[in-house]
């Protein structure tokens, strides 16, 4: 086998240069000539209904650019999922962050002072905020009965298992809502004019689904509506359905302005307070084991709140469920979930999608499982955990090799778990006040959409040949920090068997590149980098036949060779379009086949110290192991699983989103805690790579995988810690965890 | 309403004259009035360091810094780090070891590596994690930041080694 010249090795991130100088371009830096900034005037209220909106004295009024849900003459709904999320309330209020009145004016300052001048009168209607009571339809807040969605996943018959079963442990855990917290806030500038239709430039994840946005809200065709992609400073899912809105907003502010360019760019309480965060969840588990500790059915109900409209949720929910039974082999599993509308702004997408909370449950379950039972919870896993030719909960039989208990025992042995137990037993039979523990989590996490979520969307991604002899990718896939830029021109250069230099990706531009899919649910390497491996195998078999380049051949005859064909024949350019692989089979009516084309497994594992006087938990160290596939460039996937760690340890531990009237009370950095560098160990990556034969270069996602595993991990440790309590709610704040122990002292 | 004051003061190595709002942050005129927008502003209340400049020598939040207070002052921003071409060894550390993910936080944490690595040129890893603790990052970890100041560290001590030589 050749040894391959991209695939495998740490290029230096294409971008990297422009970053480390400042010279990046993102949303804020742009300044456009005649520029307005705009605003927006939002309810305040939970729920109601709109009577009237006044504009108080003291602001030159006329000199503002003022819009109302009254100047929509296209489609007032955000299209997505459902069209039920208005861009601004027309009468009903549904959260207490529903835009209502935008303004624009060339003075900032003065905008500010004006926004504050907005009177709204909106009267009161009794609102919703706990999922349960929405679940209980005390209230009927959205459609007939407050559902967003309902899924069954049936395997088995579980309720034939109950009577024999040796034991049947019961639990039922929490998640709250997370904060996506990337530094640059949204942002988008647009100009609108009713003649030659919109243009965005924007912070966001998904330029097509901001397009189709647009094209709704304005009535447009394909062709008027553009959406250029900024540098973009984490999106982490908050960039994924949100900026449709504010891109509408700053279009409709330019239209109404006469085609001024408007910037709107939230300041961080706006983006905390009115943007999207994960969806806060409920699991309840009932499961029946053996004598052996087999398990013998997993009943799970699964519940997440939505917020006040659809957005995203069904396909989040999905997620979840599909994740709910973890990496484990059970042939009777049910699983119903979930999803309910509550008077909140919307949740909507954060890394992990739904499985970071369904995880986090089955995670800690099995630990609350074991320690009912009187067994190892290591023991407890390996006779449980997925093998080839098992099923998972939709049936899914799982055609690869996979080694879960050996993923499992490697990760113990990176982090010495059995002598850090000991140790750690030892330590808290002293007087100390700190106690240690230890603990770990196996998970997995699927790549690409779920079901058949890619076979609908049907993406293209293409090459381009240019004047200057150097290839383009277009794809529609969003540089945010996780490295697309590098490793779409990794997998093209290594097809093309040129230097890097040669490869360069295409700004996302909707006007210049295909719609290769939102960048979202860890597919941009495994799905759209197999796209553009296929788009260059076809470019270069192009220049072949024409007899522009015969192989072997050198960077300089590539180039030379693309230079050669432009001449002649004007353009070269090669797409590829995505097509299920065979064998792949889903049932979306029936959630049955496979959710997944494939998985990416591991098990993370972790030492605490828990201050028992302050209640403080110190992470001290951590290992994440995984099995991705091939590793195309190891400092970028390491750096992907780290920065992932990190938001899984604050989603344990301190990211806590505290709730007053459906409105996040504490938007601030100050106030809602994400962990400093003081406050995180040198987080330990390892991968286990073994080639994914449909992924490009063998390549699996990963991007969300280590959202997964770290705050059951954490937990699970920090219950080894302290014996006494069984910590079953995130975050595990420290005045959660002081309540815990207190009640447990009786 | 207040009028516009002169605010003299040196920018990356250049005098430059401006007028200002009394009240104007240092941020709003060094990203508006200078138009260097490579210092950015993640939060406004100096939480995040994204804004971190530095002023007469000590690292500040440029969204915490009244403009007049740089009066007369010296003040290097994520422009002035690199000489032309050539980057700054911390900079390189950073490209090479991964340190930089979405960007947003870089120049500041640049910022705060370079006036680490100035007033300790060869912190440790406890060092670098205390130096670094006022800029957040919400992509890395971590790891990659502080591998890159450990590097940029470690080259500038090859260096002064070669020069002594």
């Amino acid at each position: 086998m050749n040894p391959s010249l991209h695939i495998g090795h740490s290029r230096i991130r294409k971008e990297g240069r422009a970053k480390v100088t400042g010279a990046a371009q993102y949303t804020d830096d742009v300044c456009m000539s005649g520029m307005l900034y705009g605003a927006t005037v939002r309810s305040r209220v939970a729920r109601g209904i709109l009577k009237g909106i006044e504009f108080g004295e003291g602001i030159p009024w006329d000199e503002f650019i003022i819009v109302t849900a009254k100047d929509v003459t296209g489609d007032l709904y955000v299209a997505l999922i459902e069209q039920d999320q208005p861009f601004l309330a027309l009468d009903r209020i549904n959260h207490p962050e529903e835009p209502v009145v935008l303004l624009a004016h060339e003075d900032r300052y003065l905008l500010e002072k004006a926004r504050a001048a907005v009177r709204l009168i909106i009267e009161p209607l009794p609102p919703l905020f706990d999922l349960e009571e929405s679940l209980a339809c005390r209230e009927v807040i959205w459609g007939s009965d407050n559902s967003f969605k309902d899924i069954l996943i049936e395997q088995g018959d579980v309720d034939s298992v109950w009577g024999a079963a040796t034991h049947i442990v019961q639990g039922e855990y929490k998640t709250g809502a997370q904060e996506q917290l990337y530094i640059e806030p949204n942002g988008a500038i647009a100009v609108a004019k009713a003649e030659e239709g919109v243009t965005v430039w924007g912070s966001l994840q998904c330029p097509y689904y901001v397009h189709k946005a647009l094209k709704h809200l304005f009535n447009l065709p394909d062709e008027k509506v553009r959406v250029i992609q900024m540098e973009t400073g984490g999106g982490f899912g908050g960039k994924e359905d949100y900026p449709s809105l504010i891109a509408g907003h700053a279009a409709l502010l330019s239209l109404k302005s006469g085609g001024r360019p408007v910037k709107i760019v939230y300041d961080r309480e706006e983006d905390m307070v009115a943007t999207t965060k994960r969806h806060p969840s409920r699991t309840r588990i009932r499961s029946a084991f053996d004598a052996e500790g087999q398990l013998l059915a997993l009943d799970i109900d699964f519940a997440l709140d939505g917020g006040a409209y659809l957005t995203l949720t069904p396909v989040v929910l999905s997620r979840g469920a599909i994740h709910a039974g973890g990496p484990y082999r059970c042939p009777n599993t049910r699983i119903r979930a979930r999803a309910v509308a509550t008077n909140t702004p919307p949740h909507g997408a954060f890394r992990g999608f739904g499985a970071p909370q369904s995880l986090f449950a089955i995670e800690r379950h099995m630990n609350v499982a074991a320690a009912e039972m009187g067994m190892d919870p290591i023991a407890l896993r390996k006779q449980n955990l997925l093998k080839m030719g098992d099923s998972t909960a939709t049936g899914q039989i799982i055609k690869e090799a996979i080694d879960l208990p050996g993923l499992l025992d490697r990760a113990l042995e990176k982090l010495d778990y059995t002598a850090k137990q000991e140790s750690c037993r030892v330590h808290n039979a002293s007087s100390s006040p700190i106690k240690r523990g230890v603990g770990f989590a196996s998970f997995m996490h699927g790549c690409g959409f779920t079901g058949a979520g890619e076979s609908y969307l049907a993406s293209v991604a293409g090459v381009e040949g240019r004047e200057d002899g150097k290839i383009h990718v277009l794809a529609a896939a969003t540089e945010m920090g996780q490295g697309a830029n590098t490793i779409l021109s990794q997998v093209v250069a290594e097809v093309l068997k040129v230097p890097l230099e040669y490869v360069e990706v295409a700004r996302p531009d909707t006007a210049l590149v295909p719609d290769s899919g939102p960048t979202v649910a860890s597919r941009t390497t495994m799905v759209v980098g197999k796209l553009v491996q296929e788009a260059a195998i076809g470019l270069r078999q192009i220049l072949l036949q024409a007899g522009f380049l015969s192989e072997p051949y050198a960077g300089e005859a590539f180039s030379n060779a693309v230079k050669q064909y432009l001449a002649k024949n004007g353009h070269l350019k090669a797409y590829s379009q995505y097509s299920t692989p065979p064998q792949i089979v889903w049932d979306d009516q029936n959630y049955k086949g496979d959710a997944y084309t494939t998985f990416a497994w591991a098990c993370y594992a972790t030492e605490v110290a828990v201050d028992t006087r302050t209640f403080e938990v110190q992470v001290e160290d951590f290992v994440a192991l995984q099995e991705v596939g091939r590793v195309l460039n190891p400092t970028l996937a390491e750096g992907q699983i780290e920065g992932g760690v990190a938001q899984g340890i604050g989603y344990g531990l301190s990211e806590q989103v505290v709730w007053n009237e459906g409105r996040m009370a504490n938007g601030q950095m100050t106030n809602y805690i994400m962990a400093t560098s003081m406050d995180l160990p040198r987080i330990r990556v390892y991968f286990e790579e073994s080639p994914y034969p449909l992924g490009p270069g063998g390549a699996k996602g990963i991007g969300e995988l280590p959202m997964d595993g770290s705050a059951p991990a954490l937990l699970n440790a920090i219950q080894d810690a302290l014996a006494t309590v069984t910590p079953r709610e995130i975050p595990l704040t420290p005045e959660r965890l002081m309540e815990l122990v207190e009640s447990s002292n009786g | 309403m207040a009028e516009k004051m002169k605010l003299s003061l040196n920018v990356n190595g250049q005098a430059r004259t401006l007028d200002v709002w009394p009240m104007a942050r240092l941020l709003d005129v060094i990203r508006e009035d200078l138009h260097l927008t490579g210092t950015k502003e993640g939060c406004g209340e100096g939480e995040c360091g994204a804004c971190s400049v530095i002023l007469d020598g000590k690292l500040v939040n440029s969204c915490l810094i009244p403009a007049v207070q740089a009066e007369g002052g010296e003040l290097c921003t994520i422009e002035g780090v690199a000489s032309e071409e050539q980057l700054h060894l911390v900079q390189e550390s950073f490209l090479h070891c991964g340190g930089a993910q979405c960007g947003i936080c870089t120049p500041g944490m640049v910022m705060a590596a370079v006036d680490l690595l100035h007033r300790c040129p060869q912190p440790d890893e406890a060092q670098i994690r205390d130096g670094l603790a006022g800029n957040l990052c919400r992509c890395t970890g971590y790891v990659k930041i502080v591998d890159s100041v450990a590097d940029a560290a470690e080259r500038a001590l090859q260096v002064a080694k070669e020069s002594r030589s």
